[in-house]
């Protein structure tokens, strides 16, 4: 939660100083970005790589668990699939890359923002931050009539870390294990995902 | 697109052989944290710089939702087929 918040806070402090142009052009250029954003994967990586608790995960998964974040992933490129037909304005392929992110807001969007420009990737930004909250506000609903892996399906990415407490609070502990691999799934995929969408 | 990739890619790699070593994988979390609130405050930049993008903010945010609520109703939807078939429960 803190880091979602400092995530906001520089976006918009970024905003801020941009709209009013206190920041000197320079800054503004897009080597810094692009070498900020090589080294952010690499460690994206290294984090993950260097998770014990991911590669325990993926040695002892069973079918069954890998059943939830497969169906997480077709159930969101459907969903939205479905209702990007009504969203005139943006293609199905710019859609998909932007729920690609699973909730994931921080690099999805920065990802985006480098392969399609700063208007999507702010969609992408706006629309993940928007599936961490749904899930932090709709968990008790959606395991009243959906069962339990639905908050799990909702949160995403964020199930392994920013929603977990809330999904163990109303699914219980073995349910949280899910939630973590499932996460950790959906973490992994939603980079490649988004760079073959929009390749 | 290959960038992407490929530095994704070899820090995963180099994370997995440095697994053991806690300090420096705590270390990578934290410039983790560093970077990605410099290339949001730059996204920022960009944007608050860009007059068509600031004018369509509440289009965006619009569109957001719309994407948001596909994204989690069908994931909630299929997920629950997968709890009802797979893991044979029903309901609550």
């Amino acid at each position: 939660m803190r880091v979602s918040f400092c995530i906001v806070f520089f976006f918009s402090a970024g905003i801020l100083c941009g709209f009013y142009s206190l920041v000197p052009s320079a800054m503004n250029n897009s080597t810094l970005s692009l070498y900020a954003l090589n080294l952010l994967l690499f460690l994206v990586g290294i984090g993950i790589g260097g998770n014990n608790t991911v590669w325990e995960m993926i040695k002892r998964n069973n079918a069954k668990i890998l059943m939830v974040p497969v169906s997480i992933i077709f159930g969101t490129l459907l969903g939205s699939a479905l209702l990007s037909f009504w969203l005139k304005e943006i293609t199905l392929r710019d859609s998909l890359a932007v729920v690609s992110g699973f909730g994931y807001y921080s690099l999805s969007s920065i990802i985006i923002t480098r392969l399609e420009g700063e208007a999507l990737g702010v969609l992408a930004l706006l629309s993940n931050i928007f599936r961490e909250i749904s899930t932090l506000l709709l968990t008790p609903l959606l395991v009243k009539y959906f069962g339990r892996l639905a908050p799990i399906a909702s949160g995403g990415a964020t199930s392994m870390d920013t929603t977990l407490p809330v999904i163990i609070r109303f699914t219980g502990k073995e349910y949280g294990i899910i939630s973590i691999f499932s996460g950790i799934v959906l973490t992994l995929v939603a980079p490649f995902l988004i760079t073959f969408i929009l390749a | 697109m290959f960038l992407i990739l490929f530095f994704l890619t070899a820090g995963m790699v180099t994370g997995y052989f440095l697994r053991k070593r806690s300090v420096i994988i705590k270390l990578a979390d934290k410039v983790t944290t560093g970077a990605i609130c410099l290339l949001l405050f730059l996204l920022g930049l960009s944007v608050g710089g860009n007059e068509i993008i600031i004018n369509s903010f509440a289009k965006l945010g619009a569109q957001a939702l719309v994407l948001n609520a596909g994204a989690v109703s069908g994931s909630v939807i299929l997920s629950y087929f997968v709890y009802v078939y797979v893991f044979g429960r029903r309901g609550k």
